[in-house]
């Protein structure tokens, strides 16, 4: 059988299509198309960049009593760059390049102004009210921050709780009334912890119908809330909210 | 950097509601992505009706079968531009093509179009004019001639044998070439309905949606170019021919509200995690382009249209003006869709939180104006091809 | 190994019905470049390191996390990230759950300069601070769908980006269900965190958790028993951002409350 005249002419077309497309295969470099080179080369690429932050071991080798001072203090976890900024400079030519040393008043606050969403026990201020235009360096080293005199307040610590006190209808309650603090808890504040009211006998002192106390609301605490401790439903910072 | 971006970004900024994740301040997927996937529809729908003559031999409609596959031609050649035009690094495009990645729907791209260009459209076009070309460039002047002759790729066979071939390979094309324009609009779809990180998007029946509404804006097309040309060549429009066609588009486009219908009520049926920020956004931000242009002008009041044209016997003028009105209804509310599926799946924050807005840019190379520009173009390109191969010409032998 | 079997079948299913003559034909191009990938992927030149001994991720334990910023600062430093607050590698969400349980989030760092979503403390239920960060998924969605191979997963488990590769389709922007990725106004090409991959192929941390006050975060390598991540995770319990979308976050993340997303 003849072979039409279209299959013949589109055959043409189609072998120069193929031919066409074979010799750019050819024609390509590796390095656009072959898998292998094009990662090496990015991998490479993104390994050459630039190391800015040093990273905390260099420093230990030239700044060694620094190093000691602050292992032993409340910033241990702090890497020196947390606070210095890149340094990786510095670690190459000493000498002309230094690196940043925060001494303004609005640095400190970027980690300790007080912010409801930090952790509780995370030491908080409030600057506006906490020695204001005193620069915080003046009164804390900031490689072995504490307070230069034992804070007479809780607050100063525990910033979030008072400020929740301080709205609440226990708000001109001492916090000694419920806690009793060893005056070691304001050296080493996480191994010696202050007390904390044990029993539902401790609220009932002013909450029970037969307390003398007069403004408290009273409950019967013999059956009020059966089995439960009275803090598993009433916040004592906020009482009267569940 | 640049700052007019720095100024936009900023006054985005102040547009969010709720909370967004910062990095989706900007838009990325801007008007030509809109416009992309609008001109890919009416080549699908173009086609499928181009299809329906010779495969369902529907002969009412012939006189539309050459101006259609001429229109998803012109379409189609305009389509990849948006795409270019969108590219941060256009001159990289080639990569798509040189190493796609086989993971990757878009990257099947290069696969689809090519195919659908030159396996399907190309070669049934060419089957169906070599017999054309051939005679007419024995019968003009140069360039003409040599510009017919050439596009034959230079065949002179005429026998009755050879033109019983070309017919053969139509009908075999063709039967190809539906599928293929499924693929064609359905890949546009998978893209959008298979990105899961999107609720908006994230549907098996994204590509079907597409699909139906590709139909029916290439029928509309098609037939708002048979209304325009056939009284500039100073002929009378076939109203057996128009009549057909709004039937096939009244058709479809009822399918397709059906299917659109059907997402809508599963969404909401299903109610995931993702309704209340959907809820807002249709509420807040689509409320004028989905449920006022897209489904009120462009779907129930085109129905509403063509069920009246059925109902009443209406005299042919009334009858043109109310399927003119209907198709121009159409069009909007199809580009509607796109815009609501495209923008749309941009504005809500993938931590399903909180709304953004679209600034869209007038000048620059994603603005208004490059859009407008290449929606008009496919019409230049269709101007150029109707004076190549101008369809309604039949050579006498 | 599985994954490779998983991606060649995943690469067929996709292939063959767009194939067709032009897709065979293409296929002869690409094909032979794809295999040659897999079989043996790059080395990096860094003497004595070798990333098939490692493989890594991050920990974050929430409750440490006191909101400062200083990693979105040391990231934005040491990456080149641009300075304005539109871009992030890394960034830290601030969240307030209200009485009446709605949800307040804003970025730390990224204020509105005319509207302060302020919450009274007396309306606040509980709060926190959320680092968030590329989690370099082992299943990422934005690899997959990257139509030029221009990202991938590193045999040592960090997704990186070829900025010169990158045609800026931003599909993997619209991939990533996290908002890890944005287009870098200078390069005009996908960035994303790094795991600062070339710090850690060093030995040094990744410049957040390097400056981290709180230890917040806590990188290292799943392969070594020894690692503090290990660690992290056999001592805690753990949680992944929007495990339901299969995408293998490699962030671990400790005491995440139900409403972040």
């Amino acid at each position: 059988m003849r072979i039409p005249e279209q299959i013949r002419r589109l055959s043409v077309v189609v072998l120069i299509i193929v031919a066409g497309l074979l010799l750019t295969r050819y024609l390509v470099p590796a390095s656009l198309v072959k898998q292998r080179v094009y990662r090496a080369a990015s991998v490479k690429r993104e390994i050459a960049r630039e190391v800015r932050y040093a990273g905390g071991s260099i420093c230990i080798n030239c700044h060694e009593e620094v190093n000691e001072q602050k292992k032993k203090g409340y910033h241990k976890t702090l890497a020196c760059e947390t606070c210095h900024g890149p340094s990786a400079k510095h670690t190459e030519d000493p000498s002309a390049v230094k690196p940043f040393a925060p001494r303004e008043r609005k640095f400190c606050p970027l980690c300790h102004e007080y912010n409801p969403s930090r952790p509780t026990g995370f030491p908080q201020i409030t600057a506006t009210a906490h020695n204001p235009l005193k620069p915080c360096i003046t009164c804390h080293n900031p490689h072995d921050p504490v307070p230069p005199q034992v804070p007479r307040e809780c607050s100063a610590c525990h910033a979030e709780i008072a400020r929740t006190k301080a709205l609440s209808r226990h708000a001109l309650l001492e916090c000694t009334t419920c806690h009793t603090a060893p005056p070691k808890h304001k050296q080493i504040p996480r191994s010696v912890r202050p007390t904390k009211p044990e029993s539902r006998e401790f609220c009932a002192k002013c909450h029970d119908k037969g307390s003398p106390q007069k403004t408290a609301p009273k409950v019967d605490a013999a059956t009020h809330g059966e089995r439960y401790l009275c803090w598993e439903c009433h916040y004592p910072h906020m009482p009267g909210e569940a | 950097m640049n700052e007019g971006l720095r100024e936009r970004l900023g006054e985005m900024l102040e547009q969010v509601s709720g909370f967004i994740y910062p990095n989706e301040i900007e838009i990325h997927w801007s008007i030509l992505i809109v416009v992309y996937p609008y001109l890919t529809g009416l080549v699908a729908g173009a086609f499928i009706l181009a299809s329906l003559v010779k495969v369902f031999n529907a002969e009412d409609v012939r006189p539309t079968y050459r101006l259609s596959l001429l229109t998803a031609l012109a379409f189609l050649l305009i389509a990849p531009l948006p795409l270019q035009f969108h590219l941060a690094q256009p001159l990289r495009a080639y990569e798509i093509f040189l190493t796609p990645n086989l993971t990757s729907d878009m990257a099947m791209f290069g696969f689809v179009y090519a195919w659908y260009l030159m396996g399907v459209l190309l070669l049934e076009l060419w089957f169906e004019y070599r017999r054309d070309l051939v005679v007419w460039a024995r019968q003009e002047a140069f360039p003409m001639s040599f510009i017919h002759r050439a596009l034959s790729l230079f065949s002179t066979d005429t026998s009755e044998p050879a033109l019983a071939f070309d017919r053969k390979a139509i009908k075999v094309i063709t039967v190809i070439g539906i599928p293929s324009a499924f693929l064609l609009h359905g890949y546009v779809g998978f893209i959008f309905g298979s990105v899961k990180a999107n609720p908006w998007w994230g549907s098996v029946l994204m590509p079907i949606v597409f699909l139906m509404s590709a139909i029916v804006s290439g029928i509309a097309l098609v037939m708002f170019l048979y209304m325009i040309l056939t009284p500039l060549r100073g002929e009378p429009i076939d109203m057996r021919c128009l009549d057909k066609l709004a039937s096939y588009l009244f058709y479809a486009v009822i399918v397709d509200f059906s299917l659109e219908a059907l997402d809508f009520i599963h969404r909401l049926y299903q109610s995931e995690e993702s309704i209340h920020i959907l809820g807002t956004l249709i509420a807040n931000k689509l409320f004028m382009s989905l449920f006022v242009i897209q489904i009120l002008l462009g779907m129930l009041l085109p129905v509403a249209i063509m069920v009246a044209v059925k109902s009443f016997s209406l005299s042919a003028e009334l009858r043109k003006l109310l399927y003119f009105t209907a198709i121009i209804l159409i069009q909007l509310g199809i580009f509607a869709t796109r815009w609501n599926v495209v923008i749309g799946g941009q504005l809500f924050s993938k931590s399903f939180r909180g709304l953004t807005t679209y600034k869209m840019e007038v000048v620059g190379i994603e603005g208004l104006i490059t859009a407008l520009v290449l929606l008009a173009l496919p019409f230049v390109v269709l101007l150029i091809l109707l004076k190549v191969l101008p369809p309604w010409r039949k050579a006498e032998a | 190994m599985d994954q490779d079997k998983r991606d060649l079948l995943k690469g067929l299913i996709l292939f063959i019905p767009a194939g067709g003559v032009i897709g065979a034909l293409a296929k002869a191009v690409a094909a032979p470049a794809a295999a040659a990938g897999k079989e043996a992927s790059a080395r990096p030149e860094t003497p004595g390191y070798d990333p098939t001994n490692h493989y890594y991720g991050m920990g974050i334990e929430v409750g440490k996390c006191i909101g400062c910023n200083r990693c979105v600062e040391a990231c934005k430093q040491e990456n080149d990230v641009p300075r304005e607050p539109f871009f992030f590698r890394t960034w830290v969400e601030r969240y307030v759950i209200k009485k009446d349980r709605s949800v307040v989030v804003e970025t730390v760092g990224l204020k509105k300069e005319k509207r302060k979503e302020v919450v009274d403390q007396e309306d606040t239920l509980r709060s926190f601070f959320i680092p968030k960060l590329c989690n370099h998924c082992a299943n990422p969605p934005c690899v997959q769908v990257c139509p030029v191979d221009a990202t991938w997963s590193t045999e040592d488990g960090a997704v990186l980006v070829d900025k010169n590769r990158c045609i800026g389709c931003r599909y993997c922007i619209q991939a990533c269900p996290y908002g890890a990725r944005y287009l870098h106004p200078e390069t005009r090409t996908a960035d994303k965190c790094t795991f600062c991959y070339h710090r850690v192929v060093k030995g040094l941390l990744p410049a957040c958790v390097e400056v981290c006050p709180t230890q917040a975060r806590i990188f290292g390598d799943l392969k070594s028993q020894a690692s503090r991540l290990v660690r992290f995770e056999r001592m805690n319990k753990i949680h992944v951002l929007k495990p339901d979308l299969n995408t293998q976050p490699k962030v671990y993340y400790s005491g995440l409350d139900g409403e972040v997303r």
